[in-house]
């Protein structure tokens, strides 16, 4: 489904050959260096620290596979205003990914009264 | 008439002078060392003091005013105009004035408080002419009464302004009124004089529906009766009264005061019966109508009946939060507004943006934009929009073509909708929008289902806190309580429009309408005021940043023992301006890590429970951890049942 949903956003931007080439060579990531990324470079300020999502941005999990979180950073559908690899390497987004992969999911509401 | 004393001097404009520039001594010590043994005045260079009177009657040769009318020198002589005037506000069964001290009002102020005893109306003390109009904003929305606003003429009106705008934008019924000198030749110089204006009105004109600058009792009598119900006239708008001062402050003979008109509640206009019928014929064709909704409701009636259109159509309803539109958990609301991408009708009430409603627009390097509604989709539109508008100020958006476009008021106007949707529904229909329900049922329990998983999401523990944890803890604390939100909750991601259950009117006081930064505390207040009346909890979700524009609106809280109960969204953050910085460095390829530059409210960081306690509010907090929550909010809510304002600072995630 995830690799559907980068053939699509890949299809829309035009940009298919060259990102999943792009995409085939990306590095390991530090998921340590991605939280101290996604707090300094502000992507909490939409999704929140937990990736948990929000009015001005959307949940970021479960993530999305690399390829098509690395496209929607680059080349971004809707506001999100698109990160070149001026603004961050694709290490830096490696590592971002990494941690977002990290980050845990939402607690069993089964268990939440409140949420009951 | 004896000859005037060139030592004497006018008591009462002696001690407006020094009050004004605040020094008392030097300027009587060197405004007498000006008068000369024999009584002449001494021609004196231009002083480099500020302006007092007693300096300007010396630099100008103006001896000092001979003593008043009749045998009580320096006394008023009979009733004063201002008697009249808030015998004029007290026809008008108005509740309460909210002010900051303005000596241009001063003839008003003291007839509110000796001869109306400071009852109904009762005298409201501000700390910012902002506040004040936010206040009477916050306030019609909680009682469905115009409060008045009572600000200097000039500096006070500036200041003022945006909250005017505001209201405007919101339609909001607010009686902003002035005083102001008329006559140069009786004004007091230095200071009164420079708040002294030919035309005040032409400040907030463009965002006002009607303002006067009466110059004689009679002509004020008429003018405020008709600012009011020229105000409460759908759609309602701010209006603006101009007080002389010398007329409040002359004194009238007891047979002098003229007859106050009479106030009669004006009536709404509902639209044209053709283009109603038209309009109900194309919703009940229609495979997939959707009702928008922004400033549709005034009232608990405006939401039932637009739940029976709803209901006889079977349409969704986007409730775009003007106003409490719609119950939030009724099965034909929609979370969101994804139901127009599929619609093939809708049917705009009192929107305030019908362009943004059917048109995406990207706000990206190169600005992209284009429909979001289907090719052939038919839109109704039904407002006073067209009725009412300005040139100037672009608060009536982008233009958007539509099918039927009935100018009128729409509560007024959706009796007759509903009735003429009643007329044209036939079985056949009928069958088609039972299926067309039972779809949206199912999809609105789909939503609520997706609402809990969302809210339990990775941050349901964290610090700081999420903002679905805070609005989960205080829905759990105020549930049970005759409760009505007094802030918008666009900040916490609408949090409580998803969770809560909004079935009455009373319960949302909707948005700020102009976007003004700095509404949303006294506004709060404003609405607390209202809700005390009635004993009900009034909540605000207070952001930050906005907070800090007016944070005397807390005193005003604590000073009239209004019972509030104030949870911070303490995100340290001007939020929204940090995402256009964010936008603007990756546009340009610049550096994405200085965005907190000018953006953040950190370092040191604020602690508004400590804010709060300087001002008699009980503050709370800070809280960092979730599980602290529920307990501060018991604590909070057994201050706010006992009549005082509360605020619990809760450090949370962003939005």
């Amino acid at each position: 489904m995830q690799k559907s949903l980068f053939l699509a956003l890949a299809g829309v931007t035009g940009i298919a050959v060259t990102a999943t080439a792009w995409a085939q060579n990306a590095p390991g990531g530090n998921a340590a260096n991605g939280k101290m990324l996604f707090e300094h470079v502000g992507c909490y300020q939409c999704h929140g620290f937990a990736g948990q999502g929000g009015a001005a941005g959307p949940k970021l999990v479960p993530a999305l596979e690399f390829e098509p979180f690395a496209l929607q950073l680059r080349m971004p559908r809707q506001l999100m205003p698109p990160y070149s690899p001026q603004a961050l390497s694709d290490q830096q987004v490696a590592d971002i990914h990494a941690f977002v992969k990290s980050l845990p999911g939402p607690v069993n509401r089964a268990n939440v009264p409140l949420l009951q | 008439m004896s000859k005037p004393e060139a030592k004497k001097v006018d008591r009462r404009k002696f001690l407006a002078g020094v009050a004004v520039v605040g020094a008392a001594a030097v300027t009587a010590d060197s405004a007498r060392a000006a008068v000369l043994p024999n009584g002449q005045i001494a021609p004196v260079a231009p002083s480099a003091l500020r302006p007092s009177t007693l300096m300007a009657q010396v630099d100008n040769g103006v001896h000092a005013p001979p003593a008043a009318l009749g045998t009580h020198a320096g006394l008023t002589q009979g009733r004063p105009g201002s008697d009249y005037m808030l015998d004029v506000i007290k026809s008008l069964n108005i509740d309460y004035v909210v002010t900051n001290p303005a000596s241009s009002c001063r003839g008003l102020h003291d007839s509110i408080v000796t001869y109306g005893d400071n009852k109904k109306p009762e005298l409201i003390t501000a700390m910012h002419e902002e506040s004040a109009t936010a206040m009477a904003h916050g306030y019609f929305k909680a009682s469905g009464k115009p409060m008045i606003a009572l600000c200097h003429g000039t500096v006070g009106l500036q200041h003022a302004a945006m909250a005017v705008y505001n209201a405007w934008c919101d339609r909001a019924p607010v009686i902003m009124m002035i005083g102001n000198s008329l006559d140069a030749t009786q004004r007091r110089p230095g200071v009164p004089t420079t708040h002294s204006v030919q035309d005040p009105g032409s400040l907030i004109r463009d965002f006002t529906k009607w303002d006067d600058q009466p110059t004689s009792l009679g002509h004020f009598g008429e003018s405020m009766v008709r600012a009011y119900r020229i105000a409460l006239t759908p759609p309602y708008e701010p209006v603006l009264i101009v007080m002389d001062e010398d007329l409040q402050e002359k004194g009238f003979a007891a047979d002098a005061f003229p007859v106050i008109p009479k106030f009669v509640m004006p009536t709404a206009a509902a639209g044209d019966p053709n283009g109603v019928r038209e309009a109900a014929r194309m919703l009940v064709a229609a495979e997939n109508p959707v009702i928008v909704a922004d400033r549709a409701a005034r009232s608990q009636n405006g939401v039932n009946l637009l739940v029976q259109l709803a209901e006889l159509l079977q349409a969704t309803v986007i409730d775009q939060g003007g106003r409490m539109n719609f119950p939030n958990l009724h099965p034909l609301y929609a979370r969101g507004g994804g139901p127009i991408a599929t619609a093939d009708v809708v049917l705009g009430l009192e929107l305030t943006d019908f362009f943004g409603t059917v048109n995406n627009f990207t706000d990206s390097a190169e600005v992209t934009q284009g429909p979001r509604v289907k090719p052939g989709t038919k839109l109704i539109s039904i407002g006073m929009g067209d009725v009412y508008i300005r040139a100037n100020y672009q608060d009536f958006q982008r233009y958007q073509p539509v099918d039927i476009a009935i100018g009128a008021d729409a509560e007024a106007t959706l009796p007759m909708l509903v009735e003429y949707v009643k007329a044209e529904i036939t079985a056949a229909r009928r069958a088609v929008i039972d299926k067309r329900g039972q779809a949206a049922a199912a999809a609105f329990a789909n939503s609520a289902d997706r609402m809990r998983t969302d809210a339990a999401g990775g941050a349901w523990n964290a610090t700081p806190i999420s903002t679905a944890r805070l609005s989960a803890e205080l829905w759990a604390a105020i549930k049970n309580e005759d409760w009505a939100l007094v802030a918008r909750d666009q900040s916490v991601s609408f949090w409580p429009h998803r969770m809560w259950n909004f079935s009455k009117y009373h319960q949302y006081i909707g948005h700020s309408g102009g976007a003004g930064v700095g509404y949303g505390l006294p506004a709060a207040v404003g609405g607390a005021l209202a809700h005390k009346a009635n004993g009900r909890l009034a909540v605000n979700i207070q952001p930050d940043g906005d907070c800090m524009y007016a944070p005397g609106a807390l005193w005003t809280a604590a000073h009239h023992n209004i019972p509030l109960l104030t949870v911070m969204h303490n995100n340290r953050a001007y939020h929204q301006e940090t995402m256009h910085l964010q936008r603007m460095a990756t546009w340009r390829e610049r550096r994405v890590d200085r965005w907190k530059i000018g953006t953040t409210i950190e370092n040191p960081n604020m602690n508004f429970a400590k804010l709060a306690e300087s001002m008699g509010v009980v503050g709370i907090g800070p809280i960092e951890n979730p599980n602290d929550l529920a307990p501060a909010l018991k604590r909070a809510l057994e201050v706010v049942k006992s009549g005082e304002p509360v605020l619990v600072d809760v450090v949370a995630q962003p939005r």
